[in-house]
This record gives C-alpha cells, structure tokens and sequence, in this order.
C-alpha cells in the first residue's frame, strides 16, 4: 500500500471553522464497490498532489437515488435528495466533483428543483482545470505514452449532459494514441449497466450489451480501455474476462490512467 | 353547363379539405387526453429547435444517404405544391394556366422547369426509399414491429408520390399548348414523344384525366395522412418546437410526490389535520402511467408524430442484443392506443367507457419496460425530438409505485438504499473505509 491519503471530511472542516474548495462526492459503488474504491483512491491522490483542498462527507453521504428514480422510484428518490440536500445545504457546499457520471447527472439536473443548487463537475472536468491551471503536471514521458487506448463514452456524461471532449483532453495531455471506436460520443452504446439495470439481470436476448460494447472496444485493438465511471468500468471488466482478454487488455478509468502514469 | 367542371371541382375541393379539418379535430382532442404540461419556457431556443430540426432536417442528415433522398422529397414535396396553387385557381375558375397570364413567359417556364426538375429527383428518391426497404430490405425496415399496416403504409406512401409526380409529369407532356410554349418544359418534351401519334383530342382528354387526378391524389394525399405515419410531415413542425430542452440525462422530478415527501419530512405537519378545502384535488388519481391518459399531451404528440423510421429502435443497446425492447413499438404502441381510446370516445357520445384494456400490459409488456438502460440513445437518434424513454420511465413508475411490481433484484436494491444508503447491504458507518484500504 502506498502512503496514506489525505482525506478531511466536511464535519473536521467545520469543526476547524474552514469551507473546502470542492465536495468530492464520493457515490454509493465509490465508497463500497471494491473495484470502484481503486478509482477513488486513483483521484484522491490526484487532489493530494495537486493540493486540492478538498473534503468528502463520509458516513454522512447517502445514495444520490439515481437508480431508484431510473427504476421508476421516485418517493425514494425525492426522499434520499431531500436528506442529501439538507446535509449539503447545512455545510454550504458550492462546488461538487464526482467521479460517477450518475451522481454527476443527478446533483446537477434534478437536485435543483429540489432546492439543492450547486456547481458540479465531473473529475475528469476538475481536473483538466487542474492542469490548465498549472496545479496538476502530466510527465509527457508517462509510462502510457504512445499506448493504443480507447475512451468509452458514459451516457450520463456524454449524451446524457453533453461532456465528451474533458475525458479525451486528458487521454490527449498523456501523450497515448487515442483511438476512437466505431460508435462513440453521441453515438457511443451503453455498458448495460444505467437505469438501475446493473442491479438486475438483463432481459432475455442474444448477448448482453456490455459483451457487444466490448467487442466495439476490442476492434480498435486497445491496450487500454479508458472508462468515466465505476459502472462502465465494471461492465467492461466483465466483458474484457468474457472474450478472454484480460491479459491483453485492461479496463482503466482516466484518474487511475493519470495517477498510474504519474506515479503517485 | 360550361360551370359544371368548376362545380364538381369545388365540391370535390370541400370535401376534400373539409374531411381533413374533421380529423385534425378528433387529433387535437386525442392528444388534448393527455396530461397537461408547461412547455411555455426557453421559447427561442425552442423556435431555434423548429428552425433546425424539422425545416432544416438537421437530425435527418446524421445518416447521409437517407437524409440527402429525404431532403430531396421535402423539398421537392414542397416547391411543387406551389404548382398546386394554380390548379386550384384553374380549377374554380376554368381557366387555364393562369400563371402564364399572370407571370412573364419566362419567369413561368423557369418555375415549371424546376418542378419538373424536382418531380425526376423525388421520382428518383422515392424510388431508391421503394428499394432500401423491400430489395435490400434493411434491418431496421423489418423488425417484428414493422408488420403488416405499418409495412404497407410506408409503401403506400411511396406509390402515391411516384403516381402523383407521374401525373404531373404527363400533365405537362400532353398539354399540346404548353409544349408549344417551348419553355419550363426540360424533362415533359422528353416524354411528349410517347404520346406523338395521338390525335389533339386524346392528348387533350390525357391531359385533363392527369390533371384531375393530379389535384384528387393530393386530396386523397391529406386525408391518408391522419391514418399514417406520413402525419409527421405536419407534426414535426410543433414537436420539435416542444421536444426536451432539459439536459438528456435529466428526467423531470414528479411534482405531487415532492408535496407528499415535504410533508412526510416536515416535523410541524399535521398528518392526521383535515385537508384544506381544495387539496384533494392536488393529489394525483395515480403516480406514473398506465394508460394514455396518464401520459402528458407532449408525448401523445410524439405518438402521433412518429415516422417508425427506426432509427431509434436501431441504436437501442437492449434491441442491438435481442432483447424485446423497441423504442419505435413504445411509440407505435402509443399512438394505437390513443386511437383506441379516441373511438371509444366517439362512440359513447364524448365519454371513455372503460374498454377493460391499457396501454400497460395489453400493448407494452413489463419485459420491455424492465430492458431500458435509459441512455438515451433513442431521444439522441429521433429525427424529429420523440422522447420514447420519458414513457417508459412513467410507466415504470406506476409499475412500482402503484403496484410494488419491480423485478426482485431490484426490489432488494431499493430497500437497501432505504435502510442503509445505498443500492448494496453494507453499513454506512463504512462509508468511508475506502480511505485506508
């Protein structure tokens, strides 16, 4: 294990009188999913090195209730954004990054309504201000340089609000050869996994989708598939050990791309 | 005597356009069932969205082969109905070829000449259209919901076009006095030929036989298209203006359900206090959509709009991978049942007579519904700003609100987030344990 992470919680910030520069939002599959809590950990080491002051909520964050609104939920839904938006509301949060597109989509869309209004970002939107800024430095010797990697699009990041050119600014600022795949950005098709469908087994058919999105991925003969959240990124995995791949080709997502390359 | 023509014209001519104005009444109603919805908001981006979408088929062009012969029919759909104007005047007054009295020699035959231009290339086009669905039969033109009426009407819609441009081109090949004209007549002299050994009097009655049924067809045309899907060439035009202009990843928050948690977490209410006078009717008759009229008019507008092109349907990641999920059926499924719904309601003089039937179950079954990844890949695909995945997300909701008829998985995942935070059975005090693992 690498050295500890530096991780302040919104409760130590008020108790020490001080407002942190961002909320990382951690969601439910970064706090609890074992291959999800590798990405947080990849961004926190991010926000380390580049001295982000930043603070999470710990136990006092809840489920978002994205997937419970998608499965048709919405008592529930409107129950965990009102319990969510008091705490938030309470510590005055202003800014919002989430490494989950779900949370992402949900905090910026539908919170508002519901009186909770805040500026929220993606982490690959974060930090590419990062690097703008020149708080965060890409090597451009990274031990991706040159790499065959491809970025698969999250629906709720890309089509879902629009973000497609954060991600592939970051893939760019390493230095790999991005590849592009067949269906992407608008177009990109889904992992399988959003509208609660991560939750259930899928609808009788032919194949499952994350296996088609896969072989979208494989054709561009990847290293690397690059992902944006901790849904795409398990539905990926699955399909990379489906077609027997996983010696060829790993399923990444961009923070742990950056915090992998840099070292940290 | 001399008037009878002009007579018949006219009755034909109100006819015509009056049976078209009873059956925009009954559409208007059908989709005045639905739920209303306040779409008064963000008015320029949404005459933006029109101008785009539906006049400069923006959305159309994202597939280029279909989208450039599409925009050939449209425009070639309407420029020649400027021809349209003329008949109509020739017709109720016997004249004939007013423009040439009204407009230079010149002006006339340039304007004829870019008809018949635009009558070989929406020929061509819908040719091509005939071809791509029953030669190459393209996949998405033969999907299980692509059977029998829906099928035939899209050829139907093919022959009239091929007819009516074929009538107008042998109008103008036989009009002996138009062809002396020498002028507009570039594609008519060409099949004036074909017609070199009849007499004056058979051209004339060849003439006149492809005039009227020129003007007929187009009669028939606009009365076929209640009945159809080619009803989009009109519905376009106010769906886009009130298509989504909400991010796509943003579903709407249900507002009757905010009043009730507000009240559930409100310490200071009163749960057992009598309702003010005027409440009750706040409360919805029930959360989500089982049936058409639980859907708000925007989608029904999107039901009457639909072109079944399948376009969406062919991005669907559930219908890519065999699953049952359609989102063109949802549409169709809709519009059926609105229909349904609609005649119901003419046969019981203005009022639904329960019919022991709904659009859940008896048209969209829970499978499909349940194979939704809600990622908009359908809204992104619709040429003309249908929102298939609004109407599976309400019909969700009454699946599960008002009848607790999640799958189990899913069932488990909800009162894992109510007792815990989140959608797995770990305990929130290890939210944080990521930190030092």
């Amino acid at each position: 294990m690498s050295e500890a992470l530096k991780v302040p919680t919104m409760a130590e910030c008020m108790a020490e009188g001080r407002q942190p520069e961002i909320l990382f939002w951690v969601g439910s599959a970064g706090s609890y999913d074992d291959r999800a809590k590798k990405i947080t950990r990849a961004f926190v080491k991010i926000l380390n090195n580049a001295n982000v002051d930043f603070a999470v909520l710990g136990t006092e964050e809840s489920c978002t209730g994205d997937v419970a609104k998608r499965a048709g939920n919405e008592f529930l839904f409107q129950m965990q954004a009102v319990t969510n938006i008091e705490v938030l509301n309470a510590y005055g949060v202003k800014r919002i990054v989430t490494a989950c597109p779900h949370s992402y989509n949900t905090l910026k869309n539908e919170y508002p309504q519901l009186g909770g209004n805040y500026q929220v970002q993606h982490h690959t939107q974060f930090i590419e201000e990062l690097i703008n800024a020149g708080r965060l430095i890409i090597e451009k010797e990274n031990s991706f340089k040159g790499k065959r990697i491809t970025f698969h699009d999250p629906c709720y990041l890309g089509r879902g609000n629009s973000v497609y050119e954060a991600p592939r600014a970051l893939l760019k600022a390493m230095h790999v050869e991005l590849v592009e795949m067949k269906r992407n950005k608008k177009t990109a098709l889904c992992c399988g996994a959003g509208g609660a469908q991560m939750f259930k087994e899928p609808e009788k058919g032919d194949k499952d989708i994350n296996v088609l999105r896969t072989e979208d991925a494989l054709e561009t003969k990847p290293s690397v598939i690059a992902t944006g959240c901790p849904y795409c990124n398990t539905m990926m995995t699955d399909g990379v050990k489906f077609k027997e791949k996983e010696a060829e080709v790993t399923v990444l997502d961009v923070a742990e791309l950056i915090a992998n390359a840099q070292n940290l | 005597m001399d008037y009878l023509p002009n007579i018949i014209f006219a009755i034909i001519l109100i006819l015509g356009i009056g049976y078209f104005a009873k059956n925009v009444k009954s559409l208007i109603r059908n989709i005045k069932l639905g739920q209303d919805v306040d779409v008064s908001d963000h008015k320029s981006q949404r005459w933006k969205n029109m101008a785009m979408i539906a006049l400069g088929q923006s959305k159309m062009v994202r597939r280029p082969i279909a989208g450039f012969l599409h925009v050939v029919v449209y425009v070639g759909f309407i420029i020649i109905n400027i021809e349209v104007l003329e008949i109509i005047i020739d017709g109720l007054f016997g004249t004939h070829r007013i423009g040439l009295k009204i407009l230079p020699e010149s002006v006339y035959g340039f304007l004829i000449g870019s008809f018949e231009i635009l009558a070989v290339l929406v020929f061509v086009s819908v040719t091509l259209f005939w071809i791509r669905r029953n030669v190459i039969k393209l996949k998405r033109f033969w999907k299980s919901e692509m059977t029998s009426w829906p099928k035939n009407d899209a050829n139907f819609i093919l022959y009239f076009e091929m007819v009516l441009m074929t009538l107008f081109l042998v109008m103008n090949a036989t009009d002996v006095h138009f062809q002396h004209l020498n002028s507009g007549n570039v594609i008519s002299q060409f099949i004036a030929p074909w017609f070199g050994n009849l007499s004056e009097g058979v051209l004339h009655l060849i003439e006149r036989t492809a005039w009227w049924w020129h003007i007929i067809g187009i009669l028939i045309f606009l009365n076929y298209l209640y009945f159809s899907k080619h009803l989009h060439i009109l519905l376009a035009f106010p769906n886009t203006y009130y298509g989504k202009i909400a991010p796509k990843g943003q579903l709407n928050n249900l507002e009757a359900v905010t009043k009730e948690v507000k009240m559930m977490m409100d310490p200071n209410i009163d749960p057992f206090a009598a309702p003010a006078e005027g409440a009750e009717a706040e409360i919805p008759a029930k959360f989500g959509a089982s049936d058409v009229q639980d859907l708000s008019w925007v989608q029904l507008l999107n039901a009457y709009t639909c072109t079944e092109c399948g376009r969406c349907t062919s991005e669907c990641p559930a219908n890519l991978t065999g699953k049952k999920l359609s989102p063109r059926k949802i549409m169709m499924d809709t519009r059926d049942r609105l229909e349904e719904v609609g005649k119901n309601i003419d046969a019981n003089k203005g009022e639904f007579k329960d019919d022991n039937k709904q659009l859940l179950g008896d048209y969209i079954t829970t499978e499909e519904l349940w194979a939704c990844t809600t990622c908009n890949a359908c809204t992104e695909a619709c040429p003309v700003s249908i929102d298939p995945l609004s109407i599976i997300l309400e019909m969700r909701r009454y699946l599960v609100m008002e009848q607790s008829a999640a799958p189990t998985e899913l069932n488990n995942m909800m009162s894992n987030i109510e007792n815990n935070g989140a959608p797995w059975p770990y305990n929130q005090m290890d939210r944080l344990n990521w930190k030092d693992e």
